[in-house]
């Protein structure tokens, strides 16, 4: 198993290289250079000179790229050019705020989702059948941001149950040792903070889980259909094995692993979904300061996050790829 | 190999749909005949193609069927700060924040997002072609690295990447159906080749192969024609995630234009600050991007499984 990570770590390296050399080129083959992107209407020549002078666009290539892979590798990616403080900073920042959305997100995806594809296949034909087929379709096909509006205007606007904006209400005066708002409560013992965060996390969570969780129960359904039509499965029921067991052992394991490969890709999903779900919800996040960044063109953020969100999904398919060992003994032996 | 006076005829017959194929392929014609039969009798795929040709003719009768221009605001004396006007005869689905009225937006938005889904898809699925037939046809280092070029872009979440790509570009619609073509390059490309490798082994190839057919025409007249199902399913699936994705681009303004752009994702962002005054504003365009994308995915389902061996006998 430790090996097996080591390896795909391993892996991860040239990705991320490919992926630097791409961004690194992608930023030079702007009309004018990175000088002109950098300062945008000011760019005037004498400007331009400066700004490559300073920040070394002048020099050769090869030399420009092994500086800001260096300075990739010890943290420095650079500075917002709209706020001024280092990139790396800016996300630390914020991205408790997105792994807290994107976390609850996936708790009700991967919840509701899985419960509902197997509910949905052993009723195979029924209502519940159809109904979850017609709904994962529409949870398919309903873009995340309309979703998000739909809540907000439902839930928020019209029935009040829930806050409208942001991640906590102004006059709750709460600290915040850790950034995880939820968690800070608990720790503090200010349980009105995290219940009032978990409050304005459901919303966004649940617009941003839509996607995963339609998608979701659609693999669980074909799988455990797939499954329950099994000859392995006939020959468990024929040697007398009692019917919740064998859908506990036999079925449900067997029919969760094409379900982890996709939970593993509804990471990427997330993550995206978050720029626009945390724009709607005015959820200060690595999202909503992505978006942000694009009109600002803000290319020290853009490589950043890109990179970063790279790793992140990277790192959530290796996951998979170790759970898969948990899930079945065959997978351990390699 | 390009002086085989064959090869020339069988490479500009692949350009249109395989069943026209000169080479006389029947298995080829017969999936297509047979696909075309189990659509008809499939209620999704019938209810997804009433979707699409809906949407399809009011984006080309737009000129005709929109009372307003799209940049018309016929209604700009009538909104007040805190009042937009609802449905009335003059203007059926009302007014939008500028006095624009909705109906003729919505008519002439369903051209700008149906136009900028299908011309992405199409540069999406050309250069994947281009890609995913290098690789499979060659094979070897050209696989190679063409398959780590795709890796690469699959190691980013798409939407993001089409974010950075617009981003780059600049703000524009053109900006958009090219960020979302590329990002559809890589899944077109590795899907053909996926499809082409599956192909390379069968028996049939070893049989044109053992003929003494040149490497060309085994692969633009056998390989390419069998390898195309898959991927015709993809681009019909592809053209509702590119409506969907369109308009989260133009959502987060990188499809330029002003706040009175009449197409479905910016109508979205103009409607963000009226939720309260007008939540309409938001319905209609959210509910068009949504049926459409419905359209496109039930059609393209239906054709999976209709193209689909394994589910045939059904």
């Amino acid at each position: 198993m430790a090996r097996l990570v080591l390896q795909r770590l391993a892996l991860l390296i040239p990705t991320l290289l490919g992926l630097s050399i791409l961004l690194f080129l992608w930023v030079r083959a702007l009309p004018g250079g990175p000088a002109t992107a950098l300062l945008g209407e000011r760019a005037t020549p004498e400007a331009v000179a400066n700004i490559n002078r300073l920040y070394g666009f002048d020099k050769p290539l090869l030399e420009q790229y092994l500086t800001w892979l260096g300075q990739l590798v010890t943290g420095n990616f650079g500075v917002s050019t709209r706020t001024g403080v280092p990139v790396l900073e800016e996300f630390l920042g914020r991205f408790p705020a997105t792994i807290e959305l994107t976390v609850v997100a996936l708790v009700i995806a991967v919840g509701v989702g899985i419960p509902l594809g197997y509910l949905a296949a052993r009723h195979q034909g029924r209502a519940l059948d159809h109904t979850t087929v017609v709904a994962s379709l529409l949870g398919v096909t309903i873009p995340v941001f309309f979703l998000a509006f739909l809540l907000k205007y439902a839930f928020a606007v019209e029935l009040g149950w829930f806050p409208s904006a942001g991640r906590q209400d102004p006059t709750i005066v709460a600290t915040h040792p850790t950034g995880f708002y939820v968690l800070d409560g608990l720790l503090t013992r200010e349980w009105d903070a995290s219940w009032d965060a978990l409050k304005h996390l459901f919303l966004p969570a649940l617009a941003l889980g839509s996607i995963p969780l339609a998608i979701i129960a659609r693999i669980t359904r074909a799988s455990v259909i797939e499954v329950q039509g099994a000859d392995y499965v006939r020959t468990a029921r024929a040697k007398g094995l009692r019917p919740p067991r064998l859908r506990r052992r036999v079925v449900l394991r067997n029919a969760m692993l094409p379900v982890a490969t996709t939970i593993g890709l509804q990471v990427g999903l997330l993550l995206s979904g978050a720029v626009l779900t945390e724009t709607v919800f005015a959820f200060n996040g690595i999202g909503s300061f992505l978006a942000e960044a694009i009109f600002s063109l803000d290319y020290a953020v853009l490589q950043g996050f890109i990179l970063f969100v790279a790793v992140v999904y990277a790192l959530a398919n290796l996951a998979v790829d170790v759970s898969y060992g948990l899930i079945d003994p065959r997978m351990r032996v390699r | 190999m390009t002086t085989d006076p064959t090869a020339q005829t069988i490479v500009g017959a692949t350009a249109g749909p395989p069943d026209h194929d000169p080479a006389g392929d029947d298995a080829g014609a017969s999936i297509w005949r047979v696909a075309a039969r189990r659509l008809r009798r499939n209620p999704g795929a019938i209810i997804g193609a009433v979707i699409v040709l809906v949407f399809l003719a009011v984006a080309l009768l737009a000129p005709v069927l929109a009372q307003y221009d799209p940049q018309a605001l016929p209604g700009r004396t009538e909104i007040r700060p805190t009042f937009i006007p609802g449905p009335s005869d003059a203007y059926p689905l009302g007014l939008d924040r500028y006095g624009g009225d909705l109906l003729s937006k919505l008519i002439w938005g369903a051209r700008a997002s149906l136009l900028i889904g299908v011309l992405s898809t199409l540069l999406g699925l050309a250069g994947g072609a281009l890609l995913g037939l290098l690789a499979g046809a060659f094979g070897g280092w050209v696989d190679t690295v063409t398959m780590r070029l795709v890796d690469l872009m699959l190691s980013v979440p798409s939407l993001l990447l089409a974010v950075s790509i617009a981003a780059v570009i600049g703000q524009s619609p053109n900006a958009v159906v090219i960020a979302i073509g590329v990002v559809q390059v890589p899944i077109f490309a590795r899907l053909l080749r996926g499809s082409m490798l599956a192909q390379r082994d069968q028996d049939y190839v070893l049989a044109a192969t053992s003929l003494g057919l040149s490497r060309r025409t085994v692969v633009m007249s056998h390989i390419v024609p069998n390898s195309v199902g898959p991927v015709i399913v993809q681009a019909t699936l592809m053209l509702a995630t590119a409506v969907i994705e369109a308009a989260a681009l133009s959502f987060l303004g990188l499809g330029g234009g002003s706040p009175i752009t009449a197409e479905w994702g910016r109508m979205l962002t103009a409607a963000q600050n009226e939720l309260e005054v007008a939540p309409r504003l938001a319905l209609w365009p959210g509910a068009c991007i949504a049926i459409t994308a419905l359209g496109f995915t039930l059609f393209g389902e239906a054709l999976r499984e209709a193209l689909d061996p394994k589910t045939r006998k059904r």
